[in-house]
Order: C-alpha cells, then sequence, then structure tokens
C-alpha cells in the first residue's frame, strides 16, 4: 500500500472491475465444478455450462452426472430435474439463497450495490489477474458458508470457490465460450 | 240455533290456535345455510356435505391480518397464532411459524422408513443399496447438494426427500419474515382448526369471537391493524347472525306497513284488529304445520310469513266490503275460494321441491291461505257486528274508477310491453340462468371475494378432482388409500393424472408399515449388504453408520399412529383426507389433473374404471365443478316443470270454475304480460335468474289470478257503486302485498331478496294490467 504511486498502475480497483464487468454484458461459459464433501472420499465432479444475460438472468446447466437446469430470472429461482417436480423460489422469501445466488449474478453483472448489500468485499491482484473475496455479513449466512473466492482476468471469470463453514468446499473452473453482445 | 253454532266455531278455532301454539312452543327455530341449499340427491353429492359436517372443511377458519407493515403483521401473526394455541380450542393453529416447519421436517426424517413406498426388500438388496447411494450421491454434485449433504450420513438412500416430493402439488402459502403472507405481501394469514365441528354454529361463533378478541389484546398493533376472517363456519355464523336479525325486522316492517295500510283505509281499530286476526291464524297454522312436518322451522320460512300477511289480508278486506252489504255474498265467497285455490295451485309445486326451504315455504303458505280463508268465512262473522259502518270510500272510489276507465284505453300497452319483453328475453338467450349455487347463498359478494382471496393466498388445493370411498375402520380406510393410491400410480406414469394426495402419504395402514418394518434386514445382514453396495461408491462403509442404526431402531419400533401426527402440518392433511361419520370412515384423495385449466376436463370415467377394479365400497371420482353444475341444472329444470304444472293446473281452474275460454283468457292474459315484463326488467337490470326468481314468478301468478279474478267477476255482474268499492279495496289489496314483498326485496339475504323483488314487482304490474285487460269490458258498458 505504501508503494503507492507505482503499484496503483497495476493494483486492481473495485469500481473499475465492477465497471468493466457491468459493460461486458451477456457470456456464455463452459464449466467444471468439484464438490469436496467430507463423508465422501474424493471430490465429486459436475460438468455443464453456463450462461449470463444482462442484466439479470443467469442460466446454470448441469449435464453430468446428472442433468438438471437452474435459471435464475429476476427475483424468481428455477429448479428443474428431470423426472422431478420444479422447484420455484422467491428470492424475496428466502434471504439465504439470495445472498448466494446475488454473489455470483452480482459479479457478472458487476452490480457493486448489490454485492455490498450481503458481503464484505476484498479485491486483490492486477486488473490481469484479480481475486475477489466475498465474506457474508449477515450470521445467518455465514453459518453456511464462510467466503467466497472469485478469480478472474479483466472482465472474465476463471474460476468461483465456495468454502463452506463445515470444511466442505467447491471449486468450479469456468471457461468463456465466447463474447455474445 | 246460529249463536249455538257460532259458539262451537270460535270454540273449535280457540282450540286448534291453543294447539299451533304448544306445536311453536316446541319447535327448534334453525337459520343455517342448509335448507336453501339443495338436499343433496346422489351418494357422491351426499359425500360432499359429509366432509363440511364432519370434516375439517368445515373447522376451518381461514385468518388474515391487514394494515401495519409485514415485519409488523408477521410479528403479530406470530403473536396471534402463539395465544391462540393456548386456548386450547383449537385444534391447530398454522401460520407458516418455523417451529411447526421444524415438526415437519422432523416427522418425515424420523419416521422415513415406515413413511416411504420405497422401502421394500428389493431396497435392501446389495443391488439395491448401490443404485440407491449411488443415486445420492450424484445428487449431491447437482445444486441442491448444499440443502441435502447433513441428510446423507443417515438416509444415504434419499427417503427424506422422496417423500417430500410426494407432496409438491400443495403450494404452500409465501413466507414473509417467518410468517405466510398473501401473495401481494399485503396481509398475513393463518390457519385455525376448531376443534368444535362446523355443524356447532355456537361453538363456532365462540372460535371466531376468541379470535377477535385475541387478536385486539395483541400489544403494538398499528392503528390501522386489523383481522380478517373466512371458513365455511365464519359464513354458518354470518348467515345466522344477518337471518335472524332480518327476520324480526322484515317481518315487524311488514306488519307495521300493513297496520298503517289498514288504518288509513278503515280508520277503526277494532276493523284492524279483527282484520289481522285470519292473517295471524294463518301464520300460527302454517309454522305448526311446518314444524309437524320437517321437525323445524327454518328462519327463512318465517320472513315468508309476511307473504301471508300480503294475501290473507286481502280476504279480511273483501269480507268488510261483503258484510257491509255492498257485495253479493254468494258470488263474493265463490271468487274468495277460486281466489284461494288458484294461489295453493301457485304455491303447491313447492311442495315437491328438492329445497327443503322452498318445501317448507309451500306447507306454510298453502296451510296459513287455508286457515286465513276459512276464519274469514266462519270466524270473522261472528265477531264483526252485523250492522257494519264503513268509512266512505265513494270518493277515492270514483277517483279511481275515472283513472281506471282512462286506462282501459290502454290495453295495448300490456300486450306491446309483453312483446318487448319477450324479444329482450330472446336477446338474453343463453345467459339468462345464474349457474352458481353460491348465487343463493346469504353470503355477500365482497365475503365471498374475501373468502377466494384467502383461499388462494393459502394455496389451497383445487378441490375439483376426488377419488372419494368409505371403509368401516380408519385401518381399512389406510388400507383402500393405498390400494387405490397403487392405481392411482399407474395412471400418474401414464400421464392421465399429474398427481393425487393420499391420507396414506403421511399415515399408512399399520398393515403397510409393518411390511415395511418386515423389509428391514437385521443388524448383521444390513451390515454385510451394505458394505457390498459400497464397492465402487467413494463411501466409507464407518461413515454410514448412523444409517445402520436408524434402520434397526425402525425396523422394532411401534408403528405410528395418528397422535404420533400432532402438531406437524401433516396433521391437518389427515384429517382432511380421512373423515370419521357417524358409522364408518369417508377417504377422500385429491386428484391433480395433468391440465389444471379447466378447458380440457379430466375424463373422470377413465379414471373410475381402473379404481372400481380395486373392489373397493362404494369408490366414485367426483368432478365438482361438473356436479354442481348438473346439481343446478337438475334443480332448475325440476323447479321450471313444476312452475310450468303449477300454471297448468290454475288455467285449469280457472276454466273449470269460470266455464269460459274466453273469460278465462282475460285472466290469464295480464298475468301472463306481467311475467313477460319481470323477467324481462329483471334481465335488463343484469340479473341472471337463479330457483328462486322461477319460484318468485310463480307466486306472481298465484296472487295476480285474484286480481284478475275480482276485476273479471268485478266486471261480470255487479254495479258500478260495488265496483268502485272493489276497485278500491283490490287497490288496498295490492299495496299491501306489493309493500310486504317489497320489504323483502331490500333484504340482503338473496334468497329472500330475490323473491321479494320478483313478486313485489310482478303483482303489481298483474293488478295494472288486469285492470287494464280483466276490467275492460264493464268498463265499456253504460252505467
Amino acid at each position: 500500500m505504501l508503494a503507492a504511486p507505482f503499484a496503483r498502475a497495476q493494483q486492481a480497483q473495485l469500481p473499475q472491475l465492477m465497471q468493466l464487468l457491468a459493460h461486458r454484458g451477456s457470456a456464455r461459459a463452459t464449466f467444471v465444478e468439484k464438490t469436496y464433501i467430507g463423508i465422501i472420499d474424493r471430490p465429486l465432479v459436475s460438468t455443464g455450462d453456463l450462461s449470463f444475460v444482462a442484466p439479470d438472468s443467469l442460466q446454470k446447466r448441469t449435464l453430468t452426472p446428472k442433468p438438471e437446469s437452474l435459471v435464475l430470472r429476476g427475483n424468481t429461482l428455477t429448479v428443474t430435474q428431470p423426472g422431478k417436480r420444479r422447484i420455484k423460489v422467491n428470492l424475496q422469501e428466502h434471504p439465504e439463497i439470495a445472498a448466494f445466488v446475488e454473489s455470483i449474478r452480482g459479479t457478472l453483472a458487476g452490480d457493486l450495490s448489490a454485492l455490498n448489500k450481503f458481503y464484505v468485499l476484498r479485491l486483490t491482484g492486477t486488473m490481469g489477474k484479480w481475486r475477489l473475496v466475498l465474506i457474508p455479513k449477515r450470521q445467518r449466512l455465514s453459518r453456511i458458508f464462510s467466503r467466497i473466492r472469485i478469480s478472474g482476468s479483466h472482465a472474465n471469470i476463471n474460476t468461483i470457490e465456495l468454502d463452506q463453514h463445515d470444511g466442505d468446499h467447491s471449486v468450479m473452473v469456468v471457461t468463456q465460450v465466447a463474447a455474445s453482445r | 240455533m246460529i249463536l249455538r253454532r257460532q259458539r262451537l266455531v270460535l270454540g273449535v278455532w280457540l282450540a286448534l290456535l291453543l294447539a299451533c301454539a304448544l306445536v311453536i312452543a316446541r319447535t327448534r327455530f334453525v337459520s343455517d345455510l342448509s335448507a336453501f341449499m339443495p338436499k343433496a340427491p346422489s351418494a357422491r353429492q351426499q359425500l360432499l356435505v359429509d366432509q363440511f359436517q364432519y370434516g375439517i372443511i368445515g373447522r376451518l377458519i381461514m385468518i388474515g391480518i391487514e394494515g401495519g407493515n409485514a415485519t409488523g403483521r408477521a410479528r403479530l401473526s406470530q403473536e396471534l397464532a402463539s395465544r391462540l394455541r393456548r386456548t386450547g380450542i383449537f385444534l391447530g393453529v398454522q401460520n407458516g411459524d418455523s417451529a411447526t416447519e421444524r415438526r415437519d421436517r422432523e416427522y418425515f426424517f424420523d419416521n422415513r422408513y415406515l413413511l416411504s413406498p420405497h422401502v421394500t426388500p428389493a431396497l435392501f438388496t446389495v443391488k439395491g443399496l448401490h443404485a440407491a447411494i449411488k443415486n445420492s450421491i450424484d445428487e449431491l454434485s447437482g445444486d441442491t447438494g448444499l440443502l441435502i449433504k447433513k441428510l446423507f450420513a443417515r438416509d444415504p438412500t434419499g427417503e427424506t426427500l422422496r417423500l417430500i416430493g410426494q407432496f409438491g402439488g400443495s403450494s404452500e402459502p409465501r413466507s414473509l419474515h417467518g410468517a405466510w403472507a398473501s401473495r401481494d405481501g399485503r396481509r398475513a394469514v393463518l390457519l385455525a382448526y376448531t376443534r368444535a365441528p362446523g355443524t356447532n354454529i355456537g361453538a363456532q361463533a365462540r372460535a371466531i369471537r376468541t379470535i377477535r378478541q385475541t387478536f385486539g389484546q395483541l400489544p403494538g398493533r398499528q392503528a390501522d391493524s386489523r383481522v380478517v376472517m373466512s371458513g365455511t363456519g365464519v359464513f354458518a355464523v354470518r348467515s345466522r347472525n344477518t337471518i335472524q336479525g332480518q327476520v324480526t325486522r322484515l317481518a315487524g316492517a311488514s306488519l307495521l306497513l300493513v297496520i298503517f295500510l289498514l288504518l288509513l283505509v278503515y280508520r277503526s281499530p277494532l276493523l284492524l284488529a279483527l282484520g289481522l286476526l285470519p292473517v295471524l291464524s294463518g301464520a300460527l297454522v302454517g309454522i305448526a304445520a311446518v314444524s309437524l312436518k320437517f321437525g323445524q322451522v327454518h328462519g327463512l320460512t318465517l320472513a315468508f310469513g309476511t307473504t301471508l300477511i300480503g294475501e290473507a289480508v286481502d280476504y279480511s278486506i273483501y269480507f268488510y266490503l261483503q258484510r257491509a252489504g255492498q257485495l253479493n255474498p254468494g258470488h263474493f265467497w265463490r271468487t274468495i275460494w277460486l281466489g284461494v285455490t288458484t294461489s295453493i295451485a301457485g304455491f303447491a309445486p313447492l311442495l315437491f321441491s328438492g329445497f327443503p326451504g322452498l318445501a317448507q315455504l309451500g306447507v306454510y303458505s298453502i296451510c296459513g291461505l287455508i286457515a286465513a280463508a276459512l276464519v274469514t268465512r266462519h270466524v270473522l262473522p261472528a265477531l264483526v257486528p252485523t250492522q257494519l259502518k264503513l268509512r266512505d270510500l265513494s270518493r277515492p272510489g270514483f277517483v279511481l274508477d275515472r283513472i281506471l276507465d282512462l286506462a282501459t284505453r290502454l290495453r295495448w300497452l300490456p300486450l306491446l310491453l309483453a312483446l318487448a319483453a319477450a324479444g329482450a328475453v330472446f336477446a338474453h338467450t343463453g345467459k339468462i340462468w345464474n349457474r352458481s349455487l353460491s348465487a343463493l347463498s346469504p353470503i355477500s359478494r365482497a365475503d365471498q371475494r374475501l373468502d377466494q382471496q384467502l383461499r388462494s393466498d393459502l394455496g389451497a388445493p383445487d378441490l375439483r378432482y376426488m377419488v372419494a370411498f368409505s371403509a368401516a375402520s380408519r385401518q381399512l380406510a389406510l388400507e383402500g388409500a393405498e390400494k387405490a393410491g397403487q392405481v392411482l400410480d399407474g395412471l400418474v406414469h401414464r400421464r392421465m393424472i399429474a398427481g393425487f394426495s393420499s391420507p396414506a402419504f403421511v399415515l399408512p395402514s399399520r398393515a403397510e408399515q409393518r411390511a415395511r418394518q418386515a423389509a428391514i434386514p437385521g443388524a448383521r445382514l444390513a451390515g454385510k449388504r451394505l458394505k457390498q453396495a459400497l464397492a465402487g461408491l467413494p463411501v466409507r462403509f464407518s461413515s454410514l453408520q448412523g444409517f445402520l442404526s436408524d434402520l434397526q431402531a425402525a425396523r422394532t419400533r411401534k408403528p405410528l399412529r395418528r397422535a404420533d401426527l400432532d402438531g406437524t402440518s401433516a396433521a391437518l392433511l389427515v384429517d382432511s383426507l380421512l373423515i370419521h361419520r357417524a358409522s364408518d370412515w369417508l377417504v377422500l384423495m385429491p386428484l391433480r389433473p395433468v391440465d389444471s385449466s379447466s378447458e380440457t376436463p379430466l375424463d373422470v370415467k377413465r379414471v373410475q374404471t381402473p379404481l372400481q377394479a380395486t373392489g373397493l365400497k362404494h369408490i366414485v371420482v367426483i368432478d365438482l365443478l361438473a356436479e354442481s353444475t348438473s346439481l343446478f341444472r337438475n334443480y332448475r329444470n325440476e323447479v321450471l316443470l313444476l312452475s310450468e304444472l303449477g300454471c297448468l293446473v290454475i288455467i285449469a281452474l280457472l276454466l273449470a270454475a269460470l266455464r269460459s275460454a274466453s273469460r278465462t283468457l282475460r285472466v290469464v292474459t295480464p298475468l301472463a304480460c306481467s311475467v313477460a315484463c319481470v323477467t324481462a326488467v329483471l334481465l335488463q337490470s343484469g340479473i341472471q335468474l337463479t330457483i328462486l326468481h322461477l319460484v318468485g314468478l310463480l307466486l306472481v301468478v298465484a296472487i295476480g289470478s285474484n286480481y284478475a279474478l275480482f276485476f273479471e267477476s268485478g266486471a261480470q255482474a255487479t254495479s258500478p257503486p260495488e265496483r268502485r268499492r272493489m276497485q278500491v279495496s283490490l287497490v288496498v289489496a295490492n299495496l299491501t302485498t306489493v309493500g310486504s314483498f317489497g320489504i323483502l326485496g331490500l333484504s340482503s339475504i338473496p334468497v329472500l331478496s330475490y323473491i321479494g323483488t320478483t313478486v313485489s314487482l310482478g303483482a303489481f304490474l298483474s293488478l295494472v294490467f288486469a285492470a287494464i285487460l280483466s276490467r275492460g269490458k264493464a268498463a265499456q258498458e253504460p252505467s
């Protein structure tokens, strides 16, 4: 921090990053997610694709091992599992789910106020290689997960890591398909 | 000689009145909704009535808290719910509080091996365990993994989730700040179930009062905080209060009106008192007759007492004229009897009505009219001074005669109006009838709207389609529900229905629970198989010890009973679908259609056929909407047929008595014109006709025929002064009828207001048209 004049040119700034993300708009990507659960001996791997349509639509489609889809549109989150009933969740009624969902959508949309509402934000690194750490503000939330770490390069997101309160965690590696505007 | 005969008549009359008074003193007066709802004629409709009488639906009170802000409402909801639970008069109070949700989750988790239909010997084979555990692991990697991973160590085969999945169809109300709220979030909503059955209206009234008082005592209410309520019990209490309040007021108002009119005309308290004798005697005899025939008297029947006042007062009015020496006695009584007979012919069809209330009205009116006529004929002569001095009515008589003479020139008017009316009715073809039975319910539109809102707020399931059957015991009922459930599962699989609810989902039969327990292997065998099943799966045997010990506990525990459900919302599910009746148990299994819009209704027969193969007693599939529509159609057709018969009998009577087709036509034409005009007026003012409008039209004919007869007979055989007097009395009689029915028309109870408006308008038009058409000939004769 004291090496300010020189470092500042390199150091990523939150408003700047958010603006960059906000201007990027819609995006599509594939993902590979590894979930580490204490009781299961090896990480569970799932794959699929993600798409974000600005300003507030996010779709996560899991293809393996079990197809399912998660669609977030406005305030409604819909989870569809083949052969099962569709689950619809109103985010206003479920603040915990809303907070979790907003961490990803808020980042993709560059919505600083949405992120600030639920999290204490800490940004490190440079714009070319940044890491954003989100720590839940509310106790009800931090009892479920202790932090979310998102890393990226400029307007691209590379990984999303979730550390759960009980020590379980997951890492999602995201690969951009093409920028669609 | 005459005196002795008169003494005898008076003695008989007084003895009869005394007997009636005794019967009435022991009569039960009721004012619930049922009398003007049709008697359920078929077994399937009886099922529905039972559901209201014994089931949870009658005990349900939906509560809404309005005003203030959302957090405030949620807090009031929590406080109200916990206070109401402590009163002990409710089986349960639900408001989506976290405690009940926790109990629900615990119930399903703790009892999963007795509840899950997936628990079969096949599940506990090495292959079965492997597949089920692998499936759960796959789900852990999904989006809901975070929520379900806590369950995995003790429930690796995923029974808890499968159980909860069964209830996907019933949409819960939305939750706001930890309490249920309406869709728009402006109202906190709660459900309370009274311990007393819905038929105990007194207890329902107490429960409603308790809710209101408890809410009034809650601390921290905003100035505009208020509580609203709805439900079958609330409706019953409200309609009882409305009926009780209005019956007395309406009857009192009618009586005052008649007294006022009679005083105005006769200016003699003695004549007034005597004039009311036939009316009061008729009312006493009518009530006693209804009591003897039906065992009870409905409050609304009493309100119709005003109908008698209207007609029976006419008799004394005519009688005074006769006694004053102004009417030919033989001719006079003939006309009176013909009038009584046509009126009875008009009321008689009601006796055969499927509506108990209408049947009561029929008995009441017929017995009352006969009694009133007999009292006029035999009792009044003994009491009224032989030299009766009537007030001189010749001046108003002349004026009226002049007006009527002018009116006679308007002979084309009634016919033209009738023609226009027929055109208007024709223009409404297809939308003449109000098809919903709720149009007859004494519940105001606003209350019905509130009821619908609360129902949709609470996500109450749409109960249009239902499987119903009965069984001798609770266990047999649950076994039957399981049997039917298997058939329904097959239909769900073939996508004929989307799903169904069953009491056995949350409380399986003892036999089924035993079978599930028997499917669980013993401790050593279970351990051995689990070890083998885990081969190739990323889970260690040691981490699933909780699963193994839960299995053994489930295997040897006591089966679940209804009492184990207490405090969960599943208890209410069982109580609403498994209903204890007087001698057996009724099971209801609501079906969810694939297409929930009513455009492609579920084919009830295709569901019914495979269900009947199960051999369950009286198993039926009910389409509630179709059922109530056909119920209404049947009753409408019934009343329509009876009304037509009534009209035919009246015409036949007139033909027989008048012995002339043209005279009969002169009596009938004004009646037909007025019926057509009343129908058109109702339709034009946006009212769809109900069965009660139809009954009202029948009464128009029954009552109106008297006016036409008197005008007609006046035209036939009387001198001009006599005719003038008769005309005055006819107008007075008509005013009493129009007035007393008009007062009924002001009632907020649809049953009363429909008949009241129809008859008052119809009776008035009958008089006017009769004056124009039936009187015509006499006016043309030189006087």
